[in-house]
């Protein structure tokens, strides 16, 4: 028994967020503060150069929005649309000026990438004054993949094995490994580098080789996997590993059955991202790596060259040709690109938790849901 | 009746309550499981703790050698007298000025995601922040040896002149050469470095503040800032200061930077804007093949001088976090 409403015409009303008075202040700030830099910058401001002038410009900006919204606004309202247009623009440009500093090696680097041979060919044939075309980064890269999958190996069962510890079986034992895991990852990773070279290397002459480059990384991503490892299973929820054990299953049902599976996504995201960074870092594989110009398939015996080894030794040690620095930018291209890969990877493995369907699954489920 | 009689006169009087002891004994399987486990963090244990047992036994001849004037001898010429007394202030200073160029930055980026950011582009942004956190820090390095130290020689040199006012600007002598390799261009790198995790984790802090006092606040008629100011920045405060002091921890511990830009050099001067400098990090990285096993234990001292600074620093940054309400969420990694 509803009255009839009034049939009046409903026009929607658009609540914009920014207003056009905004807008418009926004703009005219910017352009006027352009206008008076531009005047002032070359004669009577004592500045020089493009940064100065950015600078100059954007702090310009700010005042001249601030004096604009002082007069339409009143305080409350003034200070926070100039908030607002202070974290926009600052915020947006911290981000953009990081993206362009790490997008800076990719750039240079294309050019050497371009070169089939960068990357199908070492340095074996190609000597220091070699132009581009010469020699390439197939050992750094072969180098970086063994080594990155023996510390992986090394590092990842006995992280999540320790995480286990901690989270299942606990006990009086579990606060003195959390307390030195803890401790570990404040170990600079030189040290652990500098730990390998002297005990293995010096002291029990071994010998640089790839292993003892993928057992310095392994002493920097141990600490990670076990930390990450252990947030992600404690995050497994308590009523079903109760519900497991209601059912009669042993610890070692529950765990490798019930906790892994639900932990999977996190676990392996968590992996992935220690990878990432066991593949980058330069500082543990300075001296135990070693440093050669051929192939070496073999990680366990002579020198293995990987990528950040290879940037470093040509921009920093020779770094004389024009050629060694694209070398080394090329380097860096392409080990940037292989972060990026561990990077997707791990977004599209921690994307789905288990049980939630992928949505080509769900399009199927729906679908089978229409047609029955 | 009698049958009655005679199961109630069996009973006791008086039953008194004992708790029934339960005793479950784990299955084999389960003793055999829980041991390796165990098995596996005793090996963590033992292997972290034989590295610094190792790192202590290496360093000992050094400080034997010369007690705590290492902490204040500049030389670093072995293995008569080494001391960090030169490299301590330059790692110190170096962190402290890439502290101050990334806090600002990486909070201001957190705030703009967190906050202010349209829906749309908060993920791509998130996703775009930790994967700039993950990469290497040799590409930094690479940017700021071959592409920012070039173009800051006339910025430095225009500051130099005109905050002359100000202590530790002045560069001498005053001409172009003396402008490489300075703290504050291997500090500006640094900062660019540490701003992503400084970023990732403030706004990780952020995206906790309760929703509830959000929308409390607006109800009470507050401005977005307000309510920012308000509710989401007092709510991640320790967060942020984590995040800081881990930020920090890894501008201490950065080796890559620094070795590229810093020309070394002796002694001790708070001239950032002059060439000159040298981290502990890069004093190892650069002579631990020359210093040779004679020369090795002063530079296991250094680094273990590194490694207390890290972990005192660690250390300070858990505390503050499990004080605070924001703090569970703050991952290290």
């Amino acid at each position: 028994m509803a009255s009839t409403a009034p049939a009046s015409a409903d026009y929607p009303t658009r609540i914009r967020p920014v207003s056009p008075a905004e807008t418009a202040t926004t703009v005219g700030a910017a352009v006027g503060s352009l206008c008076l830099v531009w005047l002032l910058y070359e004669e009577i401001l004592p500045f020089s150069g493009v940064v100065g002038f950015l600078i100059s410009w954007y702090l310009m900006f700010l005042v001249l929005y601030a004096a604009m919204a002082a007069m339409q606004w009143d305080a409350r309202d003034a200070v926070n649309r100039l908030s607002t247009v202070g974290f926009g623009t600052g915020g947006a440009l911290a981000i953009a000026i990081v993206v362009a500093t790490a997008s800076y090696a990719l750039f240079k680097g294309f050019g050497a990438v371009t070169h089939l041979s960068f990357l199908t060919q070492t340095m074996q044939y190609a000597g220091p004054r070699s132009p581009l075309k010469d020699g390439g980064v197939l050992h750094a890269i072969v180098g970086s993949l063994e080594q990155l999958g023996l510390a992986t190996g090394i590092s990842v069962p006995l992280g999540i094995a320790a995480a286990l510890f901690l989270a299942e079986v606990g006990g009086p034992l579990a606060k003195p490994v959390r307390t030195i895991v803890e401790a570990m990852t404040a170990l600079p990773d030189l040290i652990a580098g500098m730990f390998i070279y002297s005990l293995f290397i010096l002291s029990l002459g071994f010998g640089q080789s790839g292993v003892m480059a993928s057992l310095a990384i392994s002493v920097n991503m141990i600490p990670i996997v076990a930390r990450a490892s252990e947030v992600v299973i404690r995050l497994v929820p308590g009523s079903l590993r109760e519900a497991s054990y209601a059912l009669g299953a042993s610890q070692w049902r529950t765990v490798l059955n019930v906790v892994l599976p639900t932990a999977r996504t996190g676990l392996a995201t968590a992996v992935v991202l220690a990878m990432a960074r066991g593949i980058g870092e330069t500082a543990p594989v300075l001296f135990t790596a070693g440093f050669t110009k051929v192939m070496n398939l073999n990680p366990f015996s002579g020198p293995q060259l990987n990528l950040p080894l290879y940037i470093w030794n040509y921009v920093r040690i020779e770094g004389e040709v024009p050629a060694d620095f694209t070398r080394g930018f090329g380097a860096a291209f392409v080990l940037v690109v292989l972060v990026l890969i561990l990077f997707t990877i791990a977004r599209v493995l921690g994307g789905s938790t288990p049980g939630q369907l992928s949505k080509r699954q769900q399009r199927r489920l729906t679908k089978e849901a229409q047609l029955s | 009746m009698s049958a009655a009689a005679a199961t109630t006169s069996a009973m006791p009087a008086h039953a008194e309550d004992v708790p029934r002891q339960l005793h479950s004994k784990p299955v084999p399987a389960d003793r055999l499981f829980r041991g390796l486990l165990r098995g596996a963090g005793i090996a963590v244990l033992a292997i972290t703790g034989s590295i610094l047992l190792f790192l202590v036994i290496e360093a000992l001849p050094a400080f034997r050698d010369e007690g705590w004037r290492f902490l204040t001898q500049t030389n670093t010429l072995p293995p008569d007298e080494f001391g960090v007394g030169a490299l301590l202030p330059y790692t110190v200073l170096v962190a402290v000025i890439s502290l101050v160029v990334a806090l600002p930055a990486g909070l201001a980026a957190a705030i703009y995601i967190s906050e202010y950011a349209p829906p749309g582009l908060q993920r791509p942004l998130i996703s775009v922040i930790d994967l700039l956190a993950a990469i290497p820090s040799i590409v930094f390095g690479l940017w700021g040896f071959l592409h920012f130290m070039p173009q800051m020689l006339g910025n430095d040199s225009w500051l130099s002149h005109h905050l002359s006012l100000l202590p530790c600007t002045s560069v001498q002598p005053d001409e172009p050469q003396s402008y490489v390799g300075s703290v504050f261009i291997a500090a500006i790198v640094v900062g660019m470095l540490v701003t992503p995790i400084i970023c990732s984790l403030s706004r990780q802090v952020f995206s906790q503040a309760p929703q509830g006092e959000r929308e409390a606040a607006y109800a009470l008629g507050s401005t977005r800032w307000g309510m920012v100011r308000t509710v989401v920045l007092p709510f991640g405060r320790a967060g942020v200061i984590g995040s800081a002091m881990l930020g920090l921890g890894r501008a201490l511990g950065e080796t890559i930077v620094v070795t590229f830009i810093l020309v070394p050099t002796t002694g001790f001067n708070c001239h950032i804007l002059q060439s000159g400098g040298n981290t502990i990090t890069d004093e190892v990285a650069t002579h631990v093949v020359d210093f040779g096993t004679g020369g090795l234990p002063f530079l296991f001292a250094a680094g273990l001088v590194l490694f207390v600074m890290t972990l005192i620093i660690n250390t300070l940054a858990a505390i503050v976090i499990s004080r605070s309400r924001s703090g569970s969420s703050t991952q290290a990694d």
